[in-house]
């Protein structure tokens, strides 16, 4: 699908000759990663650098009665051992809330626990000492008293008025509740021909990025300034935050983020270790290293999607999906993180549901609460694999009960593709949506009425394979609308500032981030393309406070739709201010000459006027030449961000075709599909990867990964051996098409991609786990899929 | 296996101080040992030992490198034995034409033992002296009837495989001994075998496994040695195997080979699978065992309904 542009002159600035727009290039880090040259928190070394290391709690929740360091800190090369109560005269503690997020609550939470720990895992104490295996001997002999407390573990126990109370302040375990009713819900229950009802249960499951969590805070006393290295996606936001609960200014903090291993939004918040961490450079006058090892990891990094929802579903016999109703449950850990809340999740989930579907009536309920456990925040897709699960398996029972096929149910009820903008039972406002094209073209890949027959066949062969359909919708390039108008201070724009040097190359600083998705890339198709350069003359600087403009990094699918923007929109002002100086060099009218492979041409016949070496060489070291009055401007900046709708929505189309051994209860994935629309497709190999990732994310969901806690609140599979993430060989191989809606919000038409993947790949494996159990008679809503799930679900164990 | 963490979430990730002695000969090793034994460990390809050391959940004082003892590597045929010295990789047994023609299912098991680069340093003595209950090399033993060599003080001793493992990381090794070889007798020309074991994802530890040799004539088996893992503490040669035997199995044949085997599985808990759910794996893998050794689809699909 395409639609007009908005501005026809810019397209073609972005799709003449020479352009990257649209172009699988390769990226332009790629040689320095591949040689071992990438720069990681751990590669950094600085002098009198001290290592610490966190000795957490072992209990869920306790009094800290006493800590006896007193060995620990004569053993060789300890510099120090440090109590929460000693760290909180550098930093204060934070609450976890945002005001549009109505009566959410939450406790302070400090750096280190002071008398009291919430959580397995949360760090009691820190030892610092001159290498990492000394801090780790030192840290075997702090012997710490902790008191047992009640834990508060299951969610569903955590409102009863029996069940301890974490916060006493709080009053109760409730974080957050939201209620949302639109329509007349009970009503198209009533007139419904079936109501269909099921409980959705989810795992609690973790982003396990390869490189772990890891800060190297350098507090130089003499300029009283802190340098913080740091893989974030966010580091305007961690200056802010680190300035704020240190006493400084932000001008005192630089974060300067390098290469980054992986981040999925768990390197999207501020957590305690690291604010400790920033705090003990201060306190200790000496840089110091934090790296979170896996266990500690597992323990610490932000957990997700720990939801049980019921829902409900109304349909009538031709198909008309009547209404959607949801009551979610998640437990969120004892604080909400700090700053972007934990209760965006369920608010999500909240938002989603029902979002594809042209019906009005729907009410949800969500609610939020605390418990022992690790704390639990914004992790990739936020709370769309819940509501796509909820919602897509919601529709397959009811196409089931009704007896139609799972296509034809979304057929009749998806937002027709010539209805936008419209806007959701939920309020979500969407501006252009293709469903049904991507539908078209899903079943076109995957051959559709085929694969039905081939199931058949094998059924009688006693082979049971299962097709799934998940369609959903997608948030991505957020507006102030995320955290902004709640009273975060995260920059929902971006900058880009782009300038010539004086050999005719550009270099770009933005604001944007770069974990691995290409924003590297991105950016420097983009300027390459709307100035005329070829991208190797483009370098792109990212992740330094003190070399880029102000934004809000990468996260929320937002790095292409805004900071791409703000890179065409600043290299359109240093192309017109080249052309313009141009002109007066080549005695031309700036509208006749244009930039193409390096150099300015004439617009007309492209014959060759000058290389923009040459026209550098002429502003920087002889502009006495230039005639009076001109002065070169070869540096632009301009900014981004999205007005008129909050969110760019995008949306797609996933199917899962999988194998269920019913002897095992193993499941074997065969292959997946997606059709997604991300609008301007800038690299498509990015894109793709970006679905690929995100999918495989979401199978991890679906079948192998679960933080799995016992009644005591203890994490008994934090490690790499029982905590399944996916792995290639399990992986089916995942083909993806595009149908193309630009957003009309930006010239570059580009929205996000990042989360898609991730977005409905569970729930199409859950529903074509349940098409292949279809002759069992039996339905299963818990993710992940094991075969222990499975096996007792067929009754075989 | 399971790491069990007991609530430990402190740090560690850098192995405790220790002394290293990098052995120049078997009898240097041996004497190092003679003198360290409960204080020291043998290092052969590190795939267990060093992350056990780097999470600190052993603290050897002394680790003695056996890696430069060529002596102990390579795979020889002589007189119907199949020797494998303890220092030969799992690589080089699924590359060797001798594992090849005389141990197949030796092969069949390794390529499902961990992943290339595990298996590029791993080595077949560390893998029996790890003695992992979930581990596939240690039931292949059983069912191939391995003779485990062994070297300490008072010279030679030689261990049926069957006696070998004693448990959970278990073995009858003593802390001064060292493993020096394998000797399995070569597998006759008209046997066959069958391998397969379930695991959540290629490479990990098997949640319930099966190594089976056997001689099939007239349809019947002559001869079954089913090796079980990942369904006790310890590899298991299971008797019921004897059910099978000289007799035509049908559904009811194999039921009472079930029941008999669920009699000798004493099988453990742990993330994967419950005791009960291995209890059905295995019989899954019994069924499945008989019925491609026999060529007998109808075995395969009736029998567990
Ligand atoms: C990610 C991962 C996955 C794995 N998956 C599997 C799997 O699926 N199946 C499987 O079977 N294994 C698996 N392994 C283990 C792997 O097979 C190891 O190679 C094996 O367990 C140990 O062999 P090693 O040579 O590395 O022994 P090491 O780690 O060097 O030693 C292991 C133990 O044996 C002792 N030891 C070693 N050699 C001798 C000797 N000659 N005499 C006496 N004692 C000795 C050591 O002191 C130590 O206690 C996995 C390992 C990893 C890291």
């Amino acid at each position: 699908m395409t639609s007009a542009r908005a501005n026809p002159e810019m397209l073609s600035a972005l799709d003449r000759p020479g352009s990257y727009i649209g172009k699988t290039v390769p990226r332009p880090n790629l040689d320095r990663l591949m040689q071992g040259r990438g720069l990681y928190v751990s590669d950094i070394e600085l002098p009198r650098m001290a290592h610490v290391v966190f000795l957490r709690s072992p209990h869920a929740h306790a009094k800290i009665n006493g800590i006896e360091a007193s060995t620990a800190k004569q053993m060789p090369g300890v510099i120090a051992v440090v109590s929460g109560r000693e760290l909180s005269t550098v930093i204060t503690p934070w609450v976890g809330v945002l005001s549009h997020l109505k009566g959410l609550k939450s406790a302070p939470q400090s750096a280190i626990a002071v008398d009291r720990v919430c959580w397995q895992g949360e760090a009691v104490a820190a030892v610092v000492a001159s290498s990492r295996a000394q801090a780790e001997d030192a840290a075997e002999l702090v012997s710490i008293e902790y008191e047992e407390l009640d834990a508060v573990t299951d969610m569903r126990t955590a409102l009863d008025p029996a069940t301890a109370v974490i916060h006493a302040s709080l009053g109760d375990n409730l974080a957050f509740e939201r209620n949302h009713d639109a329509g007349a819900v009970d009503q198209a229950f009533a007139e419904s021909d079936e109501v269909v009802e099921a409980d959705f249960v989810f795992g609690r499951h973790t982003g396990v990025t390869l490189e772990p969590r890891a800060v190297v805070a350098d507090w130089n006393a003499a300029e009283a300034r802190l340098t913080i290295y740091q893989g974030t996606q966010a580091p305007h936001m961690v200056q802010n935050i680190a300035a704020l609960h240190l006493g400084l200014k932000e001008s005192q903090v630089r974060v300067v983020c390098k290469d980054v291993g992986g981040s999925f939004g768990i390197k999207v918040h501020i957590y305690a270790d690291e604010m400790a961490t920033y705090a003990l450079s201060k306190l200790l006058r000496r840089p110091v290293k934090f790296v979170a090892d896996r266990v500690e990891s597992f323990n610490t990094d932000i957990h997700a999607r720990d939801h049980r929802c019921k829902g409900k579903i109304g349909v009538n016999r031709d198909g008309t999906i009547t209404a959607f109703e949801i009551d979610d449950l998640t437990g969120i850990g004892p604080y909400s993180m700090y700053p972007r809340t934990s209760a965006i999740e369920a608010n999500q989930v909240v938002n989603l549901v029902g979002g594809p579907y042209a019906t009005r009536n729907y009410r949800a309920r969500a609610r939020v609460v605390f418990q022992n456990k690790n704390v639990m925040c914004q992790y990739r897709a936020v709370g769309h694999p819940i509501a796509c699960s909820v919602t897509e398996g919601l529709v397959d029972m009811a196409a089931m009960k009704i007896g139609m096929d799972p296509i034809e149910i979304r057929r009749r009820n998806l937002i027709a593709d010539n209805a936008y903008p419209c806007a959701s039972p939920s309020g979500l406002r969407f501006e252009q949506l293709s469903h049904h094209a991507a539908l078209a073209k899903l079943t076109g890949m995957m051959d559709y009425d085929a694969l039905r027959v081939e199931q058949a066949a094998l059924r009688t062969r006693n082979i049971h394979r299962g097709i799934g359909i998940a369609s959903f919708i997608e948030v991505t390039n957020p507006s102030a609308a995320f955290y902004g108008v709640g009273g975060a201070k995260i920059s929902s724009q971006d900058g880009v500032a782009v300038r010539l040097d004086a050999q005719g190359s550009v270099i770009c600083q933005t604001s944007i981030t770069e974990q691995g998705q290409g924003s590297e890339s991105l950016t420097a198709q983009i300027v390459g393309s709307v100035l005329g350069v070829s991208m190797d003359r483009v370098r792109v600087i990212l992740g330094d406070t003190d070399n880029t403009p102000y934004g809000g990094g990468t996260w929320a699918s937002r790095g292409a739709g805004i900071g791409g923007e703000a890179a065409l929109q600043a290299t359109k002002v240093l192309r017109k201010n080249i052309l313009d100086v141009a002109a007066a060099i080549l005695q031309a009218a700036p509208g006749e000459l244009d930039i193409v492979n390096n150099a300015v041409v004439n617009a007309a016949d492209s014959a060759p006027r000058i290389e923009l070496g040459e026209l550098a060489r002429i502003v920087y070291f002889r502009p006495d030449t230039l005639p009076p009055g001109i002065q070169a401007e070869l540096m632009a900046a301009r900014h981004f961000v999205p007005r008129e709708y909050p969110f760019a929505f995008t949306n797609g189309i996933q199917a899962s075709w999988l194998e269920v051994d019913i002897d095992t209860g193993f499941v074997k994935l065969l292959k997946h599909w997606v059709v997604e629309d991300c609008g301007t497709i800038i690299n498509p190999q990015l894109v793709d990867e970006q679905i690929r990732g995100g999918v495989v994310q979401g199978l991890g969901a679906a079948l192998f990964e679960k933080c799995v806690y016992d009644e005591r609140g203890q994490l008994t599979n934090a490690n790499m051996a029982d905590y399944l993430v996916p792995m290639s060989g399990e992986m089916p191989d995942i083909d993806v098409g595009h149908v193309v809606s630009p957003t009309m919000e930006s010239e570059l038409g580009a929205k996000g991609a990042g989360e898609a993947g991730t977005a409905g790949a569970a729930a199409a494996v859950t529903n074509a786990v349940n098409d292949a159990l279809r002759p069992f008679g039996t339905i299963i809503t818990e993710i992940p899929l094991t075969p222990q799930v499975v096996l007792t679900a067929l009754g075989r164990i | 296996m399971p790491i069990v963490w007991a609530g430990e979430v402190t740090p560690k990730m850098k192995a405790s101080a220790f002394a290293y002695a990098r052995a120049t000969s078997v009898a240097n090793a041996l004497e190092l040992l003679t003198a360290h034994g409960e204080k020291a460990k043998v290092l052969s390809g590190g795939q267990s030992l060093l992350p056990a050391m780097n999470l600190r959940l052993i603290a050897p004082e002394l680790i003695i490198d056996i890696g430069e003892l060529a002596e102990l590597r390579g795979v020889v045929v002589k007189g119907g034995v199949l020797t494998i010295g303890a220092l030969t990789r799992h690589v080089d047994l699924l590359k060797s034409p001798e594992i090849a023609a005389h141990a197949p299912l030796l092969r069949d098991a390794l390529t499902h033992v961990a992943h290339p680069a595990i298996r590029n340093r791993g080595t077949i003595g560390g893998s029996l002296a790890q003695a992992d209950p979930a581990s596939e090399l240690p039931a292949c033993m059983l069912t191939l009837g391995a003779t485990i060599v062994v070297r300490g003080p008072s010279g030679e001793r030689r261990i049926a495989a069957n006696q070998f493992f004693a448990g959970i990381y278990e073995t009858a090794l003593t802390p001064q001994e060292l493993l020096v070889a394998v000797e399995l007798p070569v597998t006759p020309k008209n046997s066959t075998h069958f391998f397969h074991e379930f695991a959540r994802r290629h490479g990990d530890y098997a949640i319930v496994g099966l190594a089976a040799q056997a001689l099939v004539k007239d349809g019947q088996f002559a001869d079954l040695r089913l090796g079980f893992f990942a369904v006790g503490d310890r590899p298991l040669l299971a008797k019921s195997a004897g059910k099978l035997v000289d007799v035509v199995i049908t559904s009811a044949v194999l039921s009472e080979a079930f029941s008999a085997l669920d009699d000798e599985l004493d099988p453990l808990e742990d993330q994967q699978a419950t005791p009960a759910m291995r209890r059905h794996l295995a019989k899954v893998l019994l069924a499945r065992c008989v019925s491609s050794l026999l060529a007998r689809p109808d075995l395969c699909t009736g029998a567990l309904a």
